[in-house]
């Protein structure tokens, strides 16, 4: 029982006054961005990142992991109320959730995503409580063959697993690859398509690429549909959150997959996105009567938001123990850690208890405080959207590029970020999806480095891969996922399985 | 953000100009920028002196420290370059400053920045696991014998891990495959791990993972042995760890730790900072890190540091031309 005691140790680095507003603050502007159409969990925290650069690290960790709990929150707001994901992992909630709002029965909707939410946020949290020293030690085994197979898994799930055309995944994932690319080659030392440009020197940053593809494109997007905002009212009332957790039990099977599937997700890098399809599928096809989903049935936003929120929070703990990102969001706090000088890896748990107990009793807090949190907030938060899209937008331009402008304090950044809206507007219109583009930015160097310094080190041999039963097994398991579809419809057809 | 501070340094020369001499101080909070990744020797270094200066009260305004590691440090050299007149960054240079403008053709150059003071020599030790080979001698003979070459890990390519690496090749005739990781800290985990036979770290670098008793040093790259001597293990001391030459491999490095301003600040501002450091160096925070991380301690500053520097940047280029890591 020492991950209790240590746990206990957390609580007590976390409660005081200033952490405690920091994580209230956090939590306000989680859900305020989760709320806004486009922006979202990874931008909001891209965006806010650099006010946290002078904190300490827990004070820092837990305000960015509240704003992050704060958008799963919020997300589901708009989707629910007005049919707009404010979060890509939010599609899936609204499938059931519109049409519920839609019967009037907005504030049972709401209440079922929110209560979903944190159930499976607390079933990940406590995975990663009792968990997490585990994998520490785990950690060790990790060298450059077993990184590149990790990443290599996580390119091949995108590839394999992926809802969108697998020659659009791989076209994307190239593009991201070779932009990330650019910069310093650590291995050789030399400098790759910098083309004499100091700006380019340092890479592509991969903060500026997310506020750029995500953010702005999003309000290109939006100017062009001239979207106009109608929402239906919405206020909660005790009775109506007390008659949802009274069925809840009833709905205990589906809860408990979504959660298994949103932790094994987040643990290997899928992402939130696919956990919450995955959930919202799995429950309608294990439904006795699956042609009422869709028509505003409960168990249709318990499912999506169980799973999603399960994902969105243990993708932090291989973001921990590893250094590898879950999540996008992950990533950027990823690179949060180290803007405050702590190493992700192995030794993180060992040399800096404070803040990794300290960050995971925030997981408790936070949730439990959000929930209260968003019951009691969704009036305020819906009315959001009545102001003009026209007044909310240059508000969402400009917070954009003092968010991409802070990361390097370069101004070339700026542009970098508006080239980055253009190619990801781009991407939408032609469906390109812009998740592994996105992945392979953040994660192509360093596969790269490993498969290139696992190379130096087995002389060349590729296997290397298979040296010994941790590498092997995950090398292999990659490249099933990548062949998966076509060994699914092997085994379809010998009628073994269907696709989920 | 620029605009204001060349405002307040335009209007601090107005003022400096007149004949009553006031003071130059810092007006806004002072970057300290890292060449480095987070958790490595500099990053370390810099937050040391961040709490020296913010426990001793030495600055009115708070220093934060700001990491610019990208392209192996590039960031951080290109970043002070191009802050010329800026008096609110100062970077903490090390060997890289002579060696990437020579590997990587980096359009920088040491002397466009101005220098404030040396402040610490660090050394770097030849470690492998703790359940590899017990010495020197022992460690070399291992590494001719194994079918294949030894894995070397270190920081960067091309730099001074990798340029040790090259002559500790040559000087013993072992071979080694150098695996250039991003950080002394990877390549410290990495050692620990047993994905690397060895490395060549600096002390701070490799310091907890010594203290775990999870790696070995070796020998130390320097003429003389390390002089602190209380216990850092159960067992032994930065003083126990015999030189490299005495156990018959002639290999001394030791690199600069050093202060530099952009360039282009006034005299005043020089001043300033000379002093700022030089009351670093007087602060328990300051000597107890230098001992804890094994550094030697020095004060250079005027034209003894430049003075310094010009000989220390000749032997990195005789180093990196003969190691044949110099970009044609």
């Amino acid at each position: 029982m020492e991950a209790l005691g240590l746990l206990l140790h957390g609580f007590a680095v976390l409660l005081t006054w200033k952490t405690l507003v920091l994580m209230m603050v956090g939590l306000v502007l989680g859900i305020f961005v989760g709320v806004l159409p486009g922006l979202g969990g990874p931008n909001g925290v891209a965006i806010l990142l650099p006010l946290t650069f002078t904190m300490d690290p827990t004070s820092a960790i837990v305000m960015l992991s509240c704003i992050y709990w704060g958008a799963l929150f919020g997300g589901a707001i708009t989707s629910i109320l007005f049919n707009i994901p404010g979060e890509a992992w939010s599609v899936a909630t609204t499938f059931d959730g519109y049409p519920m709002a839609q019967q009037g029965r907005a504030a049972e909707a709401l209440t079922a995503a929110f209560t979903s939410s944190f159930v499976g946020s607390l079933v990940a949290v406590l995975l990663i409580t009792f968990l997490a020293p585990m994998i520490s030690s785990f950690a060790l085994k990790f060298g450059p063959p077993e990184f590149f197979a990790v990443y290599l898994l996580t390119f091949c799930s995108f590839v394999g697993l992926g809802r969108e055309a697998k020659h659009k995944t791989v076209i994307s994932m190239s593009l991201g690859l070779l932009l990330a690319g650019v910069g310093m080659d650590t291995v050789s030392g030399n400098l790759r398509m910098t083309f004499g440009s100091a700006e380019l020197l340092r890479g592509i940053n991969f903060l500026v690429a997310v506020i750029g593809l995500f953010g702005i494109s999003e309000i290109l997007l939006t100017m062009e549909e001239r979207l106009a905002l109608r929402g239906h009212a919405a206020s909660i009332s005790l009775r109506v959150v007390l008659g949802v957790w009274k069925d809840l039990p009833k709905y205990w099977v589906t809860l408990l997959r979504s959660s298994f599937i949103g932790c094994w997700l987040g643990i290997t890098p899928g992402g939130a996105i696919a956990a919450s399809f995955m959930g919202y599928n799995l429950a309608k096809r294990f439904a006795k009567d699956s042609e009422s989903f869709g028509k505003g049935r409960i168990e249709g936003v318990f499912a999506p938001e169980t799973a999603a929120h399960a994902s969105g929070t243990s993708a932090l703990l291989p973001m921990l123990a590893l250094g590898i990102p879950g999540s996008g969001t992950a990533a950027i706090l990823l690179g949060g850690l180290m803007v405050w000088g702590l190493n992700p890896g192995p030794l993180l748990f060992v040399e800096h208890k404070d803040f990794v107990w300290g960050l995971i009793a925030s997981m408790y807090l936070g949730n439990v405080v959000g929930l209260v949190l968003v019951l009691t907030t969704v009036p305020v938060f819906a009315s959001i959207l009545r102001v003009p899209f026209a007044a909310v937008a240059p508000m969402i331009v400009v917070s954009c590029a003092i968010g991409a402008y802070a990361i390097q304090n370069a101004m070339f950044d700026i542009w970098l970020m508006l080239g980055f809206g253009v190619v990801g507007y781009v991407f939408k219109k032609i469906g390109i999806p812009l998740a592994p583009f996105t992945l392979a930015l953040v994660l192509g160097n360093r596969a790269e480095d490993a498969f290139r310094l696992s190379m130096i080190g087995s002389g060349g041999n590729l296997g290397v891969f298979w040296s010994n039963g941790l590498v092997g097994s995950i090398t292999t398991l990659a490249i099933v996922l990548l062949f998966w579809p076509v060994i699914d419809g092997l085994l379809g057809r010998v009628g073994w399985t269907r696709r989920i | 953000m620029r605009i204001p501070v060349k405002a307040v340094g335009a209007a601090t020369a107005l003022l400096l100009s007149t004949p009553a001499f006031a003071g130059w101080e810092p007006t806004k909070p002072v970057e300290i920028v890292v060449a480095a990744g987070a958790g490595g020797a500099s990053d370390q270094m810099a937050r040391m002196m961040q709490a020296a200066i913010q426990k001793n009260n030495l600055m009115k305004q708070p220093m934060v420290v700001s990491l610019k590691g990208g392209a192996s440090g590039a960031e951080a050299l290109m970043y002070m370059k191009s802050s010329e007149g800026d008096p609110n960054k100062v970077l903490i240079a090390y060997s890289l400053i002579y060696m990437l403008p020579l590997s990587a053709k980096i359009p920088f150059n040491w002397r466009e920045l101005t220098p404030v003071s040396v402040i610490a020599l660090d050394q770097f030790v030849l470690w492998d696991n703790s359940a590899g080979p017990k010495t020197v001698k022992e460690f070399i003979e291992a590494a001719k014998a194994a079918n294949s070459p030894f894995k070397m890990g270190g920081t960067g390519s091309k730099r001074e891990d990798h340029v040790l690496t090259v002559f500790l090749e040559q000087k013993t005739g072992a071979k080694f495959s150098y695996l250039p990781y991003k950080s002394g800290g990877e390549a410290a985990t990495q050692l620990v791990g047993n994905h690397t036979e060895a490395n060549v770290n600096n002390p701070s670098e490799n310091l907890e993972v010594w203290r775990a008793g999870q790696v070995r040093p070796l020998c130390v790259f320097d003429k003389e042995r390390i002089s602190y001597t209380s216990k850092v293990t159960d067992t032994q001391s930065w003083a126990d760890i015999p030189t490299c030459k005495e156990q018959g491999v002639d290999v001394q490095y030791l690199m600069l730790r050093a202060m530099f301003l952009p360039g282009k600040v006034t005299a005043e501002q020089q001043a300033f900072y000379v002093e700022l450091f030089h009351k670093v160096t007087q602060t328990a925070e300051y000597k107890d890190y230098m001992e804890k991380q094994a550094l030697k301690p020095i004060f250079l500053t005027g034209k003894d540091m430049v003075q310094f520097l010009e000989e220390d940047d000749a032997v990195n280029k005789a180093l990196m031309t003969e190691a044949g890591f110099v970009a044609k």
